[in-house]
């Protein structure tokens, strides 16, 4: 489905620091906003930083149509990060939205969200998203640490939520896919959804296809606009190299050459 | 009103704002940006003669004040776009122009061939200066003798516009513009990408897949000015000039340097609607100087 994109000035309506690396902006449109679907991001301009040249991408996190506001979780990185993690409320940041494809319906209840750091972002909103359509999924997130374990209100409304942490300090140690629900024969998904470092979503794939279980995968690669242009950003798929700002983010396992 | 028509080797352009090949698409990915009728012309991505997958990932690099990419060409040849795109881009409110780009002289007189016959395409751009291919590309662009052979090749057999886009990796940039138009090239677009480099010291591995890839950006617009002016010294074809435009000052400064239109490449990316705003920002220019044709600023550079 093409939907329009828009570009606009959006104003800042809240900022929420969730911890020392990552936080929130809700987003005010100054127009209806669009139809957003789960998956799809923005590219963010990044103003008054001689060091950022081009924009920046970041997953939708949630939507409120009834606020007219969307919100962006944002890791704090390099330069551009850190200067947007700068904005107050009542400043504008100026994005290009929605871009990309979407995370598709499931044809199961039986499904599994996977998130790792910053990758947890359009998890959210696709959890929201599957609640909207009587899913109820199972939620599991990796952290490094409980400091950085954020929202899990949120997720909570949306599913059961499991955790990880690299250290232990909160739900069971170890990555994502070292998590019990993982240690068994057979696991009980018939689909999984999962975004986060390509490691991560890596073995994740690979656990799905040793399952015979139904995997979408969110991909981040370096990109210049966003929208088609520059072919910066591509992917090797079975179709060739493809543009994961056009044909992605959002790609199912079986279209990419994981082994 | 100003007047901001040109006219450039006998094809009309309703202003002189252009978009450059590589960061426009096909034109249609900028529908829901712009009305593409507000611009004089789109340089259309390349095509070569058959399917390329290009390069390798990673493909661009940030820089200071611009980016580097290495893209390498990536289409799906010439007869997908005679039959997939044409058809749907033909009928666009503008000048749709293409850039035809090669391995071989026998590519690109091949490529130039079939799109002569397109109706609609009043133009072509010959590519001899993409810096991320291995096989020709720069090296036509680069060589005065075969940047001379390759258009004079396609000259034979293509019977419109014919612009020929050059590299600015080369010690005479006039050398090459008089060896083009010996050739027989009636319009010169200048510059493609500088070659460069970047380096990711943690990892202590260059950055791109092909370790050296070509700069845009405002950090290579002093360069792209110079250039201009000196081919609008050394030739006497029209001159399209690009470089690290973003706004509408920097379109009139390459208009003063001696350039008939501009192309707006990476601003694209930043800003979607940067082609639309440079045109609208030249209208105020001429209105403020009281300028009453474009066409009156082209070269007006007073050095004395």
């Amino acid at each position: 489905m093409e939907l329009k994109k828009l570009v606009e000035d959006l104003r800042v309506t809240g900022v929420t620091r969730l911890n020392k690396r990552h936080f929130t902006l809700e987003l005010l449109s100054p127009v209806k906003l669009p139809l957003i679907l789960p998956g799809q991001f923005a590219q963010a301009l990044v103003e008054n930083s001689p060091s950022t040249f081009l924009r920046r991408p970041f997953s939708i996190h949630s939507v409120d149509y009834q606020k007219n506001t969307l919100r962006l979780l944002i890791q704090i990185k390099g330069p551009g990060t850190s200067h947007l993690a700068e904005l107050k409320a009542g400043d504008h940041l100026n994005l290009i939205y929605p871009l990309g494809n979407s995370f598709s319906l499931p044809f199961t209840k039986d499904v599994l969200l996977v998130g790792g750091g910053c990758g947890v972002a359009p998890l959210l909103f696709l959890a929201q998203f599957l609640n909207q359509n009587n899913i109820h999924p199972t939620i599991l997130l990796g952290f490094r640490t409980r400091e950085e374990v954020s929202e899990i209100d949120a997720y909570s409304r949306c599913g059961k939520v499991l955790i990880t942490t690299d250290d232990g300090t909160e739900g069971e140690k170890g990555l994502v896919v070292d998590h019990s629900i993982f240690q068994r024969e057979k696991i009980e998904f018939k689909k999984i959804y999962c975004c986060g470092p390509d490691a991560m979503m890596k073995a994740v794939a690979k656990i799905a296809r040793m399952n015979n279980t139904d995997c979408e995968v969110s991909l981040e690669n370096t990109m210049a606009c966003g929208f088609g242009v520059c072919l910066c950003c591509i992917t090797p798929t079975d179709k060739g190299n493809e543009r994961v700002c056009v044909e992605g983010p959002v790609f199912n396992i079986r279209r990419l050459p994981w082994k | 009103m100003p007047d901001l028509s040109v006219n450039i080797a006998g094809l009309p352009f309703k202003n002189p704002v252009t978009t450059a090949s590589g960061t426009f698409g096909y034109g249609d990915e900028f529908r829901d940006f712009i009305d593409l009728g507000r611009l004089g012309g789109i340089f259309v991505k390349a095509v070569t003669g058959k399917n390329r997958d290009g390069n390798a990932y990673p493909r661009m690099a940030e820089t200071s004040s611009g980016m580097l990419n290495s893209v390498g060409l990536q289409n799906k040849g010439i007869e997908h776009f005679c039959h997939e795109i044409y058809p749907r881009i033909k009928n666009f409110n503008t000048n749709i122009i293409v850039n035809v780009s090669g391995s071989t002289v026998e590519e690109y007189v091949e490529v130039a061939e079939r799109i002569n016959e397109l109706d609609n395409i009043p133009a072509i751009e010959l590519n001899i200066s993409c810096p991320n291919v291995k096989l020709g590309g720069m090296a036509f662009g680069t060589i005065p003798s075969m940047a001379t052979e390759v258009t004079a090749e396609v000259r034979k057999v293509y019977h419109k516009v014919l612009m020929v886009k050059l590299s600015p990796n080369v010690t005479s940039i006039s050398d090459l513009a008089k060896a083009v138009v010996d050739g027989g090239a009636d319009v010169i677009t200048l510059i493609n990408t500088l070659l460069g480099m970047a380096i990711d010291a943690e990892r202590r591995r260059p950055v791109l897949s092909t370790i050296t890839g070509g700069l845009s950006g405002p950090a290579i617009k002093p360069v792209a000015l110079r250039m201009v002016w000196q081919v609008h010294k050394a030739v006497h074809v029209p001159i399209i000039g690009l470089g690290g435009i973003m706004n509408a000052t920097d379109a009139i400064e390459f208009i003063l340097a001696g350039a008939s239109a501009i192309q707006v490449g990476t601003a694209n990316f930043i800003d979607p609607a940067a082609s639309v705003k440079i045109a609208d920002g030249i209208e105020s220019y001429m209105e403020r100087h009281k300028i009453k044709h474009i066409t009156d600023l082209v070269g007006a550079l007073r050095t004395e």
